[in-house]
C-alpha cells in the first residue's frame, strides 16, 4: 500500500478547511446551474469583504491568546460615524476616512492598554468595549444615514474587470492589499513571531525577553484598525451607516477563525486559513439561496454546527495520543524513509 | 483607629459589600433626582411603582445570574443562555399558540416540555465542556450562534404571538399584590441555595473551580459537577424565555434575550464571583442583576434614549471590572495598610 506524502501535523487544520471548501463548491457546481459561474466566486468575495477584514484582525488576536467581541459594534460605530461626518458635518472623505481609522486604532489601543496593564480577561473588557460602541452609535444618530457623497458612491459602483470573467470591486482590492500585509505580518516579521509565542505561553514569551507588553497592545491596535477598516468598507458596500448594522458580527468572525483552523487556546493557526472560513461561510449562504427553498436560518445552523465540527477536529488533532502517532511516524521515517515509504 | 481601619477592612472584604454599595449609589441617585421614584401604590390590590418595576423585569436577569453564578464557579460560562430562552420562548408560544383566548395544548403539559428542552440545552452544553472537554466560552458560543437558527426554525420564522390568558400569569400575573416573577425568582433563589449550602454540591462546585484536576484526584466527579452547573444554567434560562414570552405575549426568535448573555456574566462579576472560578455567591449576583436593571430604568426615567443604556453598561462594566482587577484590589490593599500603619 502506497502512503500519501508526509503532511507536517500543523497544517492538517488548514487543509482539512481548504478541502471543505473546494468540495462545498463542487458540490454548489455539481448540484446548481449556473453555480460554475466565476462572478459566484467574486460575489463570495465581494458580499464578505468587510467580514474577510475583520476576521483578519481577529486571527492575531486569537493567535494571542485573546477575543476581541467589539468588532461587530465598532464596524456599525465606523458606519454610523462617517456617514455622520459626510452628511451632516460635510466633510470630505480625505479626512473621514483617516478619522475612522484613526478612532479605531485608538479604541483597539485603549482596550489592549486596558487587558494588559489591569490583568483584566479580555472577554470582558472586549465586552464593555462592545457595548460602548453599540451603544456611541445610537448617541450619534438612533436612525439610519444614507450616505450620498459622490467619493463614496463612485467607490460603491466601480467595477473591476477581471480577464472578462466576471467583475469585483474596489472593497475586494482593499481585501486583497489587507490579505498580504497580514501575510507578511504574521510569517515575516518580528511582531508575527512574538505573537505566535505569547499565544502559546505568555509567561515563557515573557522570560525569553519578547515585548510581550508592547505586542499585546499593537494586537489589540491591529484589530482596531481592521475592524474600523471593515467599517469603511462595509458603509461603501452599504452606502449607508446605521447602528443596527453587524449585530452579532463578532461571533462570525470568530467562528471563521476557528472554521480556519487557529486554535482558540492561541498560538496555532494561520491568516490565510480565516479567509477560508468567511468564504465557507459565504459558500453555505450561496448555497442555501441557490437552493431556494431552505430558510436563511439554516445558514446559522449549518455554520454553528460546523464551527463545532472544526473545534472537536482541534482536540482530536492536538489529543495526546494523536501527538505520540504522529511523532512516532515521522521517527520511523527518518530513520528508515525506505521502509516509510513501502508501508 | 487600629480596629476601625480593621474593621473597616472586613467590610470591604465582605462578599456582598461593592455590590450592594453600588446599588445604595444608584438608590441614592434617585432619591435625589429621580421624583416619585420610591412611591409605591396599590392599584387593584397590586403594587406598583418603579421598584417594583425594577424586581419584576430584573426577573429574567436574575433568574440567568443566578445559573450563570454556579457555571462560572466552575471556572467556565455559558454564552448561550440567551439563545436557550429564545428557544424555550419560541418553544412554549409554539406550543400555546395563536389561538384566542385558548391553548392547543394545557399549560402542566406545556410548561414541563419547555423545561425539558431548556435540560436538553444544559445537556448539550454540559457535555461539551465536560466530556469533550472543549473550551466552554466556544463550545456554548455554538449554541450561541446556533440557537437562535432553531428557535426560528420553531417558529417558522415568525414573531408568534399569544391569547391566552392563564400563560401571561408567569410573566405578569400579581399574587399576594406582588408580580408572581418574583415568586418563581424566590423559589429558585431557594431551590439553588439549598442545593450549593445545604449539600456537598456547592463545595464541590468551588472545588472543581479551584482546580479540576485536583478535585478529580480527591475523589470528586469533576465532569458531573460541571454537566450540573450547565444543566442548571439553562433551566433558568428556560424559565426566563418562559417569563420574557409570557411578559410580552409574543415569542420574536430574534430578540428575546438578545445580549442577556452578557447581563447575566456582568451580574455575576458585579456581585463578585471570579471568572477564574472558584467561590461563588448567589445573594452577590442577584443582587448584581438588580443593580443593572436599577441603572436601565434609571436612565429610562431620565427619558433618555434607551440605546444610551449600552455607553453607561459599558462604563460601569469597565468601572467594576478595574475595581476588582489585581492591580486596582493591591494599590487599595497597600492603600489601606499604610493608614492602618499611620494610625
Amino acid at each position: 500500500m502506497k502512503r500519501t506524502p508526509h503532511i507536517d501535523r500543523k497544517y492538517l487544520p488548514l487543509m482539512v478547511t481548504i478541502a471543505l471548501f473546494i468540495g462545498l463548491y463542487l458540490y454548489g457546481m455539481v448540484q446548481y446551474r449556473g453555480f460554475s459561474s466565476p462572478q459566484v466566486f467574486y460575489n463570495l468575495l465581494i458580499d464578505n469583504a468587510f467580514l474577510i477584514i475583520t476576521s483578519i484582525g481577529m486571527t492575531f488576536v486569537i493567535l494571542a491568546g485573546g477575543i476581541d467581541l467589539s468588532v461587530g459594534a465598532m464596524i456599525a460605530f465606523t458606519t454610523v460615524l462617517s456617514a455622520y461626518m459626510l452628511e451632516n458635518l460635510g466633510l470630505s472623505p480625505i479626512l473621514v476616512i483617516p478619522g475612522v481609522l484613526l478612532f479605531g486604532v485608538l479604541f483597539g489601543a485603549t482596550m489592549g492598554a486596558i487587558i494588559h496593564f489591569f490583568k483584566v480577561q479580555p472577554f470582558i473588557v472586549t465586552l464593555a468595549g462592545m457595548f460602548f460602541a453599540r451603544g456611541m452609535c445610537f448617541v450619534i444618530s438612533t436612525d439610519a444615514i444614507t450616505i450620498s457623497d459622490p467619493f463614496y458612491r463612485a467607490v460603491a459602483l466601480y467595477r473591476i474587470p477581471v480577464f472578462g470573467t466576471g467583475f469585483i470591486s474596489i472593497n475586494v482590492v482593499i481585501v486583497l492589499i489587507v490579505l498580504l500585509a497580514a501575510l507578511y505580518l504574521a510569517h515575516l516579521t518580528r511582531f508575527g513571531r512574538t505573537v505566535y509565542a505569547i499565544g502559546g505561553n505568555e509567561q515563557s514569551a515573557l522570560l525569553m525577553g519578547l515585548p510581550v507588553a508592547r505586542t499585546k497592545i499593537l494586537v489589540y491596535m491591529l484589530n482596531g484598525f481592521c475592524s474600523a477598516l471593515a467599517g469603511v468598507v462595509f458603509s461603501i458596500y452599504m452606502l449607508s451607516g446605521y447602528g443596527l448594522y453587524t449585530n452579532g458580527l463578532e461571533l462570525e468572525a470568530i467562528a471563521s477563525v476557528v472554521i480556519g483552523g487557529t486554535m482558540l487556546t492561541g498560538g496555532v493557526g494561520y491568516v490565510i486559513g480565516t479567509v477560508f472560513g468567511v468564504l465557507i461561510q459565504g459558500l453555505i449562504q450561496t448555497i442555501i439561496m441557490f437552493q431556494g427553498t431552505l430558510n436563511s436560518w439554516w445558514t446559522k445552523i449549518v455554520v454553528g454546527l460546523l464551527t463545532l465540527v472544526f473545534i472537536g477536529l482541534q482536540s482530536a488533532f492536538n489529543s495526546p495520543r494523536f501527538i505520540r502517532r504522529a511523532e512516532a511516524r515521522a521517527i520511523r521515517a527518518e530513520a528508515d524513509p525506505a521502509l516509510e515509504a513501502a508501508k | 483607629m487600629t480596629s476601625l481601619s480593621r474593621g473597616w477592612e472586613r467590610i470591604r472584604n465582605a462578599g456582598l459589600f461593592w455590590p450592594l454599595a453600588a446599588l445604595a449609589l444608584v438608590m441614592l441617585f434617585n432619591l435625589i433626582f429621580t421624583p416619585n421614584f420610591f412611591r409605591l401604590e396599590i392599584k387593584n390590590g397590586h403594587l406598583f411603582g418603579s421598584l417594583i418595576d425594577i424586581l419584576n423585569r430584573g426577573a429574567p436577569l436574575m433568574l440567568m445570574a443566578i445559573g450563570m453564578t454556579l457555571v462560572i464557579a466552575t471556572a467556565g460560562v455559558d454564552l448561550s443562555v440567551g439563545a436557550v430562552a429564545a428557544i424555550c420562548a419560541a418553544t412554549a408560544t409554539v406550543l400555546v399558540g395563536n389561538v384566542t383566548g385558548a391553548t392547543n395544548m394545557p399549560l402542566w403539559e406545556v410548561i414541563p416540555i419547555t423545561l425539558g428542552v431548556a435540560l436538553l440545552c444544559g445537556l448539550w452544553n454540559g457535555l461539551l465542556v465536560s466530556r469533550a472537554r472543549i473550551e466552554p466560552m466556544v463550545a456554548t458560543l455554538v449554541l450561541m450562534v446556533a440557537g437562535r437558527g432553531i428557535a426560528q426554525l420553531i417558529t417558522g420564522g415568525q414573531i408568534i404571538t399569544v391569547y391566552y390568558e392563564r400563560f401571561f400569569y408567569f410573566g405578569a400575573g400579581y399574587l399576594l399584590g406582588l408580580p408572581f416573577t418574583l415568586f418563581i425568582v424566590a423559589g429558585v433563589m431557594l431551590f439553588a441555595w439549598l442545593m450549593t449550602r445545604r449539600t456537598a454540591i456547592g463545595l464541590f462546585i468551588e472545588s472543581v473551580g479551584t482546580n479540576a484536576s485536583a478535585s478529580f484526584y480527591s475523589g470528586i466527579n469533576e465532569k458531573n459537577v460541571k454537566l450540573l452547573a450547565y444543566v442548571f444554567c439553562a433551566f433558568c434560562a428556560g424559565i426566563a424565555g418562559i417569563i420574557i414570552s409570557s411578559n410580552v405575549k409574543s415569542a420574536d426568535a430574534n430578540n428575546v434575550g438578545l445580549y442577556m448573555e452578557l447581563d447575566a456574566i456582568l451580574s455575576v462579576v458585579i456581585g463578585g464571583t471570579l471568572m477564574s472560578g472558584g467561590r461563588f455567591s448567589l445573594a452577590g449576583s442577584v443582587v448584581g442583576a438588580l443593580l443593572i436593571q436599577s441603572v436601565t430604568t434609571t436612565i429610562y426615567a431620565f427619558g433618555v434614549p434607551p440605546e444610551v443604556v449600552l455607553v453607561v453598561k459599558a462604563v460601569v462594566v469597565l468601572f467594576v471590572v478595574l475595581l476588582y482587577s489585581q492591580p486596582v484590589k493591591v494599590a487599595l490593599d497597600k492603600l489601606s495598610r499604610r493608614r492602618g500603619v499611620r494610625a
